[in-house]
């Protein structure tokens, strides 16, 4: 298929959107042509998602202008994109469960005679609908029982059923298995071939090469290039969305640990719900990173080695000792501890004051007979903020009045009262504010100084070749790649995550040592 | 019949007691207080005494419209009467900061005086106290387990709790009035003059006071606390959650057989209908002192304030001779302000 020669359908011309101190959007043009299929990729952050919502009126633009069939328009809702023919469809289902298929098409606009509903009018509707758009689904199964693919198209179908001509799907295949993921991409061929335009987002380099006519790539904020899809391949898309030397936000790596240096941690065999028998060691002194796409199985792993979410099965060693981690409590007294990836849900009591925070995790060191020794807690409450470069007006006001980085300080100073032995790091830098995101490196780095072993986890690939001396790719619940020194590269990180395995990377299961 | 007469000043003893309610005007002024100062120090512990307040007012108002309020004889009367709300109330602040609800407490305050009144008829008086103390500690324990092991949200569990406890009092009682004349050393227990202040009082005191320095100064309290704002947080951090829920329930338990004893001893008799409606008085106090319903915040001095707003409130309108039926719905009233106001101050915090 060509896009030459085609109208555009949609064209985003000089968008700019700002969130905070982060340029989401940075006059990003982007046309998009009628009937065709129109890939958007880039690095997690690079602004994707942002430009799809703008597109489907979940945001305004701060700058520039939408022109849908030559007619610029604005988008205030939702309910505005579909009515000039764009509809979105999330990677959070927006379906009811409990309602048939036909009923979740036609939600609120239900054929009804008055009041009172017409089953069969809804019915023949709802035919028609499926005939046209050639999918087979039964329309009194209620979607809550359904495949996730089938709940896509029930999606689908409803956007069709407004009328839409363009239809945004924002990863639509991250929570499909593989049969699944086929039948995906036909009806996205199908779409493309009765007309209409399909915007896909997808991390899966594969599939936007199969699937798109055209591809866009984001960096940043910023618009690469937008080629036809025939004029790319996974190396140029990869390059593309990298692109960009290291800047100087990481503090100097502190050397590596000979291999001699103890191994504090080591787990083999670890399965849990999400991780497939997965090993990983961690040497004192050592800054091991784990990438991998979101739902790869790091956080998974993560929370089964600290015992948020106990292993299946694993064999856990801790300073050469055998340990079983049941519950987080146990973690933390061996000294395995985790810095959750969500620190409002999992991390902070956001009602309590900043110093009931930081002591939850080792309260019992200032207690005597289940009396807490407020003189001692304050002072140690003190130190620790100093020494996580905290500063707070008052330790007995609410934590949530921090800002994020200051908040995700407080976490690393609740973790540093609990002597570490081992430190897991979620996710340490989201929605961090850069001059906090230096200090955050900075403390990782002097933990792993301390003899601390440290796991850091996160989505971010220039966070964790900036911290890591090593590097475990995940994908699909097991550690695919392993790399070191100047194997640590965005591409080869990007390749493991994204499924390229080049065969000298691969490790087997249970086989995490060293190179 | 004897025990008709001892029914009926029973009856109307509990019902002054579970005193109709009233504190909300506690938050519109610790929210207008926040908002002149912004979140200083100052202001935010001038906001938190908010509580004080309409109560202080309210307390100069009936004194100086009617003379019977400003007596001793009728200030330590309304304590004595609230002794067995205030320290139920007290230990349901606890499984409220711990993110629970205990509406089985007046049931089982109920259970635990009719089941030391039918042990102390034909045992030691030391035996029937802790016959009743322990059905309630254990009814709390239950409903602690219930809750945390087996995941039943606990409005439902302790609402199907209450039944029992009410029909095993019932079966207990086979209906009657359990008259205690016979054993009059048992009125010694909340009917005594200590220090010219009755013992009843001085037990809800003592009562009152541990249960604010538990939540306050322990561990356990700040446990409560971080289960009650933040569960999974607070699991992760080491805290053992479910450990902490079962306390503050058997807690709740517990003071409800203390506070079904003291009432049993006050007016010397017990039957399995009398705590019908106190479950509900109890969670209005603890609501119109500012904690939150929703968990992770709340003080027992507050507890004690809303119970205390409550009864002045009911005292006032029964000495100035208010048609009780006002009483009634002003209790109302002052709820649903005490929960709006805790709700508004959610939505401008976040």
């Amino acid at each position: 298929m060509t896009t030459a020669g085609r109208e555009p359908h949609v064209e985003l011309l000089n968008i700019s959107k700002r969130f905070g101190g982060v340029q989401a959007l940075d006059d990003v043009t982007v046309r998009i042509a009628a009937g065709s299929v129109h890939a958007l990729v880039g690095e997690n952050g690079a602004g994707k998602s942002t430009l799809s919502k703008i597109c489907a009126g979940v945001m305004p633009p701060d700058a520039g202008s939408i022109v849908i069939a030559g007619v610029p328009v604005t988008l205030r809702s939702p309910r505005d994109a579909l009515l000039h023919g764009i509809a979105s469809i999330a990677q959070e289902l927006a379906l009811v469960p409990h309602l048939s298929v036909e009923q979740n098409v036609f939600l609120g606009s239900e054929p009804a005679a008055g009041a009172f509903l017409r089953p069969r009018a809804l019915r023949k509707a709802f035919n028609a609908l499926a005939a046209e758009a050639g999918f087979d689904l039964d329309p009194a199964a209620l979607v809550g029982g359904l495949r996730t693919a089938d709940q896509q198209k029930v999606e689908i179908l409803r956007a069709l059923s407004r009328g839409a001509s363009m239809i945004i799907m924002d990863e639509p295949s991250a929570a499909l298995s593989g049969p699944d993921t086929a039948r995906l991409h036909a009806v996205i061929k199908h779409l493309a071939g009765t007309g209409h335009t399909v915007v896909l987002i997808s991390h899966f380099l594969s599939e936007v090469l199969q699937l798109a006519d055209t591809v866009t790539i984001l960096r940043d904020g910023r618009h690469v290039r937008t080629a036809p899809a025939r004029d790319e391949n996974n190396a140029s898309l990869i390059e593309g969305m990298l692109g960009r030397t290291l800047e100087s936000v990481f503090p100097d790596k502190p050397p590596r640990p000979s291999s001699d240096a103890p191994v504090v941690f080591a787990a083999s065999d670890v399965t849990a719900p999400g991780v497939n028998n997965v090993s990983i060691e961690v040497r004192a002194g050592e800054i091991v990173g784990l990438a991998g796409l979101v739902g790869a199985g790091r956080t998974e792993l993560a929370r089964a080695l600290t015992g948020a979410a106990p292993a299946v099965s694993a064999d856990v060693r801790l300073h050469g000792k055998q340990v079983a981690l049941r519950s987080p409590r146990h973690a933390l007294r061996r000294g395995v501890v985790m810095i959750p990836e969500s620190r409002k849900e999992q991390g902070l009591v956001l009602q309590r004051a900043i110093d009931e925070n930081v002591t939850l995790a080792n309260l019992s060191d200032y207690s005597r007979g289940g009396m807490i020794g407020r003189r001692r807690e304050q002072k140690a409450v003190r130190g620790v903020l100093e020494q996580v470069r905290v500063k707070a007006p008052s330790l007995s006001s609410p934590i949530a009045g921090l800002s994020g980085g200051n908040q995700q300080k407080t976490l690393f100073a609740r973790a540093l009262l609990c002597k570490p032995s081992v430190l897991v790091a979620d996710e340490p830098t989201r929605g961090v504010d850069v001059g906090s995101r230096r200090a955050i490196y900075d403390l990782i780095v002097e933990q792993a100084q301390a003899g601390v072993g440290v796991v850091v986890i996160s989505s971010d690939v220039e966070e964790v070749l900036g911290l890591a001396h090593r590097v475990l790719v995940m994908r699909g619940g097991r550690v695919v790649a392993e790399l070191t020194d100047d194997q640590m590269t965005e591409a080869n990180v990007l390749h493991a995550a994204f499924a390229e395995v080049r065969p000298d990377q691969t490790q087997e299961p249970g086989d995490a040592t060293d190179d | 019949m004897r025990p008709m007469t001892e029914q009926r000043s029973r009856v109307r003893k509990t019902a002054g007691q579970p005193a109709p309610a009233a504190a909300g005007a506690s938050a519109p002024w610790s929210q207008r207080l926040s908002r002149l100062g912004g979140g200083a120090p100052i202001v935010a512990r001038w906001r938190r005494a908010g509580i004080l307040f309409p109560r202080v007012v309210l307390f100069v108002v009936l004194s100086a419209s009617s003379g019977p309020f400003f007596t001793k004889n009728n200030l330590l009367n309304i304590l004595d009467q609230q002794s067995a709300t205030l320290i139920m109330a007290a230990a349901g602040t606890l499984v409220l900061v711990a993110g629970g609800i205990d509406l089985s407490v007046g049931a089982n305050y109920a259970l635990s005086g009719v089941v030391a009144a039918q042990v102390l008829q034909h045992n030691s008086i030391g035996l029937g106290i802790a016959a009743g103390v322990g059905v309630g500690l254990l009814v709390g324990l239950a409903n602690g387990v219930i809750t945390t092991f087996f995941r039943i949200n606990s409005l439902i569990a302790t609402l199907a709790m209450s039944f029992i406890a009410s029909g095993i009092a019932s079966r207990v009682t086979n209906g009657n009035l359990l008259v205690l004349t016979g054993k009059p050393d048992f009125a010694k227990i909340a009917r005594t003059d200590f220090l010219t202040v009755r013992t009843s009082i001085w037990i809800m005191v003592i009562c009152v006071l541990l249960l604010g320095v538990l939540l306050a100064r322990t561990t356990t309290g700040r446990y409560l606390y971080a289960a009650g704002g933040n569960a999974e947080a607070a699991r992760l951090a080491g805290v053992r959650v479910k450990g902490v829920r079962i306390v503050a329930f058997a807690a709740s338990g517990a003071a409800a057989g203390i506070a079904g004893i003291i009432d049993a001893s006050r007016v010397l008799s017990a039957q399995a209908s009398s705590g019908n409606q106190l479950a509900f008085t109890v969670l209005a106090g603890i609501v119109v002192g500012g904690t939150s319903i929703l968990g992770g915040d709340g003080a027992i001095w507050r507890t004690v304030a809303g119970v205390l707003f409550i009864a002045l409130v009911g005292n006032g309108y029964d000495l100035l001779g208010v048609n009780p039926l006002y009483e009634q719905i002003t209790l109302g009233v002052i709820l649903l302000l005490a929960v709006g106001v805790d709700a508004w101050s959610r939505t401008q915090r976040t």
